[in-house]
């Protein structure tokens, strides 16, 4: 077995928020197949909180860990909160990962804030084109 | 919990009866070979009764066995120490794409010492076409290397046929057959092949200890430099113990064999069947019959060989995977690559090799074992989804 924290393991057997979100609000997708890895993450947000979020991943038994907990600490943070998840606080919450795993911390925050800047992008949008409409 | 250790490829477990012959020379016959006493001589005896086991089991001559510390050494010593010997002639080498890493790496340390390498493709199998072989060769070509099964996907070679057309060129043959040598038939006449490497390891032998057989004749350069031993071909003092185990594993290997053959090959055919049959999306990788018999491997889609790997393992089964998490340098198997898997597909790789202590009713756990396992982590892939969403549209 690699060597893996039992908090790795502990997400990795029972992961959290697995699935999709139809409709979403923002979603993020990072790395590809060739490499190992790739997560897609879901959020919904209301009133500027991440109400919900779910992700569907692929890759080892660490990135299936990195995205659960990505998603636990996400969900009902402000944006700007979850915006300041980095891959080394996933890490510090898993209690460490192996090093050359750490790669896949880094995909499950990137994800999270590619899925953040999806809403937020589209958030612009419609605040523009409403602009747009009053003229 | 039940147990099911399916990765004999990766080693196997040292035979009682290779346990028991081991032994006293760990402590009672201790002595070292070279020594003119006593205690040297039955050293001695030991390590030269070895020797002829493993010259028996590869229809060779004890004279051209050299003991080695593992097959990685026994790779390492062919590919270098022969291209060494033999650079006044050329500098040209060529190898398989799907060699085990000690020829391929020892292959392009020899680049890097100024020699040039070809690399043999091969085909979706993982077969060597001979013909594309001597496309490669070339007036300076010294060394040819080719293993004789691959440890991944299990391919077993047409080595006599490749040996054939090398000869004709002057060049010598080097074959791998760590992954053969005590498993199938090896003859070293047969094969047609001027140097062969093997290791105990693969065949309820003690991990330490491998062999090169080098044809009579054929010129080498030392990879040890020291003392004697071994017609200082490879000095060191002789790991006593290991040359009697590796040498009784030879003998039993070499009386069982027919019987091993067909009880793996029954159950390696078991889960070649029962796996894509009830698992939709998986691939048998490697050659239908040309197949090592305990070699079962496998690619499922959509998923990765780790998490799988993982899972398998909290059942209490103990497989292999060739994916890119599974690697250190976190790169997809170079064999299945060099098959033409895509990168994708070769990230769910499993191999499950038979052994001794493996039942029919090991085959049946698994084959209860994976399907759930691979549903749950296909639920989770965004692939799979990706790949349903695919096949609704293209319905419509």
């Amino acid at each position: 077995m690699p060597v893996y924290s039992e908090k790795v393991m502990e997400h990795f057997m029972n992961p959290r928020n697995v699935g999709e979100i139809e409709n979403a609000d923002g979603v993020g997708e990072v790395g590809n197949p060739v490499c190992g890895d790739m997560m897609t993450f879901y959020i919904k947000v209301d009133n500027n909180h991440i109400s919900d979020v779910k992700y569907k991943t692929f890759g080892c038994g660490a990135a299936i860990a990195v995205s659960s907990m990505v998603s636990e600490m996400a969900k009902g943070k402000t944006l700007e909160e979850a915006k300041k998840i980095t891959p080394a606080l996933v890490a510090k919450e898993l209690e460490g990962l192996p090093k050359n795993k750490y790669h896949c911390s880094n995909l499950g925050a990137q994800a999270l804030n590619k899925a953040i800047d999806n809403y937020l992008k589209k958030q612009s949008k419609t605040a523009k084109s409403q602009k747009g409409g009053k003229k | 919990m039940r147990e099911v250790y399916l990765d004999y490829a990766a080693t196997t477990p040292v035979l009682p009866e290779v346990l028991e012959a081991m032994l006293p020379y760990f402590k009672d016959a201790y002595g070292n070979a070279q020594s003119l006493h006593n205690w040297g001589d039955k050293a001695r005896e030991a390590v030269e009764e070895g020797r002829g086991k493993v010259a028996d089991l590869i229809g060779g001559e004890p004279e051209e066995i050299i003991f080695t510390a593992s097959g990685t050494e026994s790779n390492n010593f062919a590919i270098k120490g022969l291209a060494m010997a033999q650079q006044a002639k050329g500098k040209h080498i060529v190898v398989s794409a799907i060699e085990h890493f000690s020829v391929l790496h020892s292959a392009k340390t020899l680049e890097k010492w100024g020699f040039e390498l070809t690399e043999v493709p091969v085909d979706k199998y993982g077969l060597v076409d001979p013909d594309k072989v001597v496309q490669s060769l070339r007036k300076d070509t010294i060394l040819v290397s080719i293993m004789h099964a691959n440890n991944e996907v299990g391919t077993i070679q047409p080595i006599k046929e490749i040996a054939r057309v090398v000869k004709k060129t002057g060049a010598l043959f080097h074959t791998d057959a760590v992954a053969t040598a005590g498993v199938i038939p090896v003859d070293v006449k047969e094969l047609g092949v001027d140097a062969l490497s093997l290791a105990a390891n693969q065949f309820y032998g003690p991990k330490g200890v491998g062999a090169l057989w080098l044809k009579k004749g054929a010129r080498i350069i030392p990879f040890l430099d020291g003392g004697v031993q071994e017609w200082g071909k490879r000095a060191g003092t002789e790991n006593v113990p290991a040359i009697v185990g590796l040498g009784k594993a030879a003998e039993l290997a070499k009386a069982d064999m027919k019987s091993r053959i067909q009880r793996f090959s029954a159950l390696r055919d078991k889960l070649i069947a029962g796996l894509p049959s009830r698992i939709e999306h998986v691939t048998v990788t490697g050659h239908h019959t040309r197949r090592l018999p305990g070699n079962a491997s496998f690619c499922v889609e959509f998923i990765e060989g780790e998490a799988m790997l993982m899972l398998l393992n909290h059942q209490g089964i103990a497989v292999s995977s060739g994916s890119a998490c599974t690697s250190r340098a976190l790169k997809a198997s170079h064999v299945l690559i060099a098959m033409g898997i895509p990168h994708e597909v070769a990230q769910g790789s499993l191999l499950f090799s038979f052994g001794l202590a493996n039942t029919e009713e090991d085959v049946e756990y698994v084959l209860e074992a994976m399907p759930p396992i691979v549903d749950r982590l296909r639920q989770m892939s965004p692939l799979y989804a990706k790949f349903l969403k695919g096949q609704k549209g293209g319905r419509k």
